[in-house]
């Protein structure tokens, strides 16, 4: 079998690099997940750093480009393979789809990553909890969600009635969030709710949450 | 052809990345000020334009968007796709990279050290310097990336002016207003690209309308 022409570095069980798998798996596409060690701190490395200046995951390499940051990836491979998850039919579709992106990226992931590092990726990091962050962050994941709650109850999808990069690029955040104690967050509102359950129920995403198994990371590494 | 409506004070950095956007496209807008004074942002009238009371929000006939970076995109597309190079897989990609780098990791040190410098002073509130050292850091980290590219290609997605370059004009207009803008004096292929952005009309004009009034 041929070696696939697309490679994507780093660890499946960042939601950032699951971000890009998600598009590749949605698009079809054939690629290779080349695995890095954060632990031994493969991304600091010369080689890395030649694929990102930034030193971080995930990176494409696709034919002569190398990408890196996942949302532009996830753009790329849609652009190149399913554009119409990129609204590409009217100025209109890829302007929501473009106000849907940032809103994940500026409103919804930084409140809700804060939670998840707390609540499943503290132990692993070898630190407490700090439950005031959570609280914090908690207040304003539920004023994101109204706003997404409106929305969904005005369109099927967040950018219209079409599924775009807009749905899914939380969706690997929202994976770890939703096995957190605040999912009832989410299952309070319910297009949210059933939104998510949609996503969560499709091929791609079944395969990527497969690459992001939670009660991995929620057992507390134990002292030698 | 009624003129796009920019809804928003040009004082904040996100209202002009899209009058930098609107003047290197050449469309006709006019700004619709929003008074935070008077919590004109969270009035029923602006949450229908921004649901989350922020601004910009934008208006093109029927269309009302928010979010400066998708604002600065759908002009793009609309009046100069060339910024944007849809048409070409390649350099569309690059450039997404560049506008993702610019919003996660220049902006992302600039916002501290702007808020610290100019917006709390403005509040009566004081200059945090352990923040402000600490993104000055970062930024210089970034620096050090954007040098070694300008060095090998004129602008940042390639030799192509795009909207990733026009995305920091805002941001780094403002970085000039405080006292750290000799950062970029150590950057030198960065430097010669931000003098060649400040010789923009468009870029004049942003620095013109963001001096505060007399």
């Amino acid at each position: 079998m041929a070696t696939p022409a697309v490679k994507v570095y780093g660890w499946a069980i960042s939601p950032f690099v699951s971000r890009a798998l998600l598009a590749l798996e949605e698009a079809g596409v054939d690629y290779e997940l080349v695995p890095m060690s954060r632990q031994a701190g493969d991304h600091h490395r010369p080689e890395h750093l030649a694929r990102n200046p930034f030193g971080k995951v995930p990176v494409l390499e696709d034919g002569d480009v190398t990408l890196f940051e996942s949302r532009a990836i996830a753009r790329h491979v849609l652009r190149k393979h399913k554009p119409e998850l990129l609204g590409t039919s009217s100025l209109e579709q890829a302007a929501m789809v473009d106000i849907w992106l940032e809103v994940e990226a500026h409103q919804l992931s930084p409140a809700a990553i804060a939670i998840v590092v707390e609540c499943i990726f503290a132990s692993f990091l070898g630190r407490e909890r700090n439950q005031a962050t959570v609280d914090e962050n908690v207040e304003k994941l539920k004023k994101v969600l109204e706003v997404y709650e409106a929305r969904l109850n005005q369109s099927r999808y967040l950018a219209g009635d079409f599924l775009s990069v807009a749905d899914l690029s939380p969706f690997t955040i929202m994976h770890y969030f939703m096995a957190t104690e605040y999912a009832t967050l989410v299952e309070a509102l319910p297009h949210v709710n059933a939104w998510w359950e949609g996503l969560a129920a499709r091929p791609a995403a079944k395969k990527v949450a497969e690459f992001m198994p939670v009660d991995a990371l929620e057992s507390p590494k134990k002292q030698e | 052809m009624a003129p796009m409506k920019l809804y928003g004070a040009t004082v904040s950095w996100n209202v002009t990345r899209c009058v930098v956007a609107l003047e290197e496209a050449g469309a006709e807008y006019q700004i619709v000020p929003i008074d935070f004074a008077t919590a004109e942002h969270k009035s029923p009238d602006h949450l229908a334009r921004n649901p989350f009371g922020q601004v910009p929000a934008f208006q093109d006939g029927d269309l009302h968007l928010w979010e400066s970076r998708a604002i600065c995109k759908y002009v793009a597309r609309k009046h100069k796709p060339d910024l944007l190079r849809e048409g070409n897989l390649k350099e569309s990609a690059m450039m997404e990279v560049c506008l993702e780098v610019e919003a996660n990791q220049y902006t992302a040190a600039l916002n501290p050290i702007l808020y610290q410098c100019l917006v709390s002073p403005m509040f009566g509130g004081t200059t945090d310097q352990k923040v402000v050292e600490e993104n000055l850091e970062k930024l210089k980290k970034v620096l050090e990336v954007y040098e070694a590219r300008l060095a090998k290609h004129k602008y940042l997605a390639g030799d192509f002016l795009s909207l990733a370059d026009l995305n920091h004009v805002s941001v780094t207009l403002c970085l000039l207003a405080t006292p750290h803008a000799s950062v970029f004096d150590a950057y030198p292929h960065v430097k010669a690209w931000w003098d060649g952005l400040m010789a923009r009309p468009s870029v004049q004009k942003v620095a013109a309308l963001m001096k505060p009034s007399a």
